[in-house]
């Protein structure tokens, strides 16, 4: 346990002095929903029908987009070697290190989320859905998305291989998490899509740690 | 003076047997035994590229040999590696230091991702950054250091973590002529305890002749 609080007060502080890699995920999800109402028009019935699915769309691209960045720095100066020899388990670590991802990526698409879903023209039965699924939706975009991370940190350009990885692992949260909130609005039966992201929570929280440091070791080792 | 955790960790024997490493295709070498005791000082020499860093991996189980083992008190190591961590300190070509923390904060997680260091403790880190002469950089961020001073703070760790296995990858890189005596000295002290060094160096050694073994790699 002490190691992943160290691990997690280290990257918040790292964070806190380069807040830039902090504010972009944020911001990119705010930018491309504001854009929509610009193509689709403020008023248009598609966006209204659409709005679940484009809410999960810009979440799903914001998250990929500095996932390279989660093992990238600790990689390249060394400190990466220092947690792979580190006599706590490698599990941990990479647990604390997505964690802080999340925080930066996952949790302020989550607090957003209301205000953007509202200005989508989202219902409001739907925006507490909204926010449920992405509450468990997006730690697992974090989990399969690190995995990928890990897998790809020792290549020279590896941002591309690493986004077809994991897009088609994200598919299937990308699904569940947009149905929840359109069976919502439709005043249809939520729980099955909300019971399907909790297995999936739970299973990539148990799992994605161990491929994470599995990945990790290899990717060293290279 | 280094002291140990525990006393039980300074009897050790690493013993490598008929290792070999296969890099892109390249045979690196092949069957290289030797034996590494406490008091013992392993130079590995050899060209560019003929592998002493794929060694030193290898020796640290951060990459699998392609044949052959290697034991650490009877014991594989790539069998027991969060164990056998907790006897190695790994200095690689990188010094493992964040340039946007301070010499301090960069000492701290260390001794959070080491076992031997129970407990962070703010006396013995400045006790390091002592011998080390950077105590009064200690609140600077390390991006402000030169690349003589980030190699010190990387050797800061070793002196921290008291692991009495150190495995040394050009140690005295970027370092001036008193930063090597001082890393020297750091080096003799630790083979004066009992700990054990495996290390490459382009830079002639100025260490007792009685510890060191020469193993040249062609």
């Amino acid at each position: 346990m002490k190691v992943f609080i160290a691990i997690i007060k280290r990257d918040l502080l790292l964070l806190s002095r380069k807040p830039a890699d902090f504010y972009n995920p944020p911001l990119f999800f705010v930018l491309v929903i504001i854009l929509y109402p610009f193509a689709l028009g403020a008023d248009s019935e598609i966006l209204k029908i659409g709005a679940a699915g484009l809410v999960w769309i810009s979440a799903l691209l914001a998250s990929i987009l500095s996932l390279d960045n989660i093992f990238k720095a600790d990689y390249g100066d060394g400190t990466l070697e220092e947690m792979v020899l580190s006599p706590h388990p490698l599990v941990i670590i990479s647990l604390a290190k997505v964690v802080v991802y999340w925080f930066f990526t996952g949790l302020p698409l989550l607090l957003l989320s209301p205000i953007l879903g509202l200005m989508m023209g989202l219902p409001s039965e739907g925006i507490w859905i909204l926010m449920l699924s992405l509450l468990l939706g997006t730690p697992v975009l974090s989990l399969i998305g690190a995995i990928g991370a890990a897998l790809t940190v020792g290549l020279k350009n590896g941002g591309v291989i690493l986004s077809l990885l994991v897009l088609p692992l994200y598919i299937p949260v990308l699904i569940f998490g947009s149905s929840a909130v359109n069976n919502s609005i439709a005043g249809l039966d939520v729980m099955g899509s909300i019971y399907i992201l909790s297995a999936f929570f739970t299973l990539s929280l148990v799992l994605a740690p161990l491929a994470i440091a599995a990945s990790l070791k290899l990717s060293i080792s290279n | 003076m280094v002291k140990y955790a525990s006393m039980d960790k300074i009897n050790f024997q690493l013993e490598v047997k008929n290792l070999s490493c296969i890099r892109s295709d390249k045979l690196l070498f092949k069957n290289l035994s030797f034996v590494v005791r406490n008091y013992n000082l392993l130079e590995i020499t050899g060209k560019n590229g003929s592998g002493k860093t794929s060694l030193l991996k290898i020796l640290s189980a951060l990459r699998l040999p392609d044949e052959g083992e290697i034991i650490f008190n009877g014991q594989n190591i790539n069998t027991m590696t969060y164990e056998y961590y907790s006897y190695v300190s790994f200095l690689g070509h990188h010094n493992a230091i964040k340039n946007d923390l301070t010499a301090i904060e960069n000492l701290s997680i260390s001794c959070a991702l080491s076992s031997s260091v129970d407990k962070e403790n703010d006396k013995d880190i400045n006790s390091v950054l002592t011998k080390v002469e950077l105590l009064y950089h200690k609140d600077d961020l390390v991006g402000t250091f030169s690349a003589g001073m980030k190699r010190r703070l990387s050797i800061a760790k070793l002196l921290l973590l008291k692991n009495p296995l150190w495995i040394l990858d050009e140690p005295y890189t970027s370092v001036d002529l008193s930063g090597i005596d001082l890393i020297e000295s750091f080096i003799t002290s630790h083979l004066k305890q009992g700990g054990a060094v495996v290390m490459t160096s382009h830079h002639p050694l100025k260490i007792d002749k009685k510890y060191i073994k020469n193993l040249h790699i062609k």
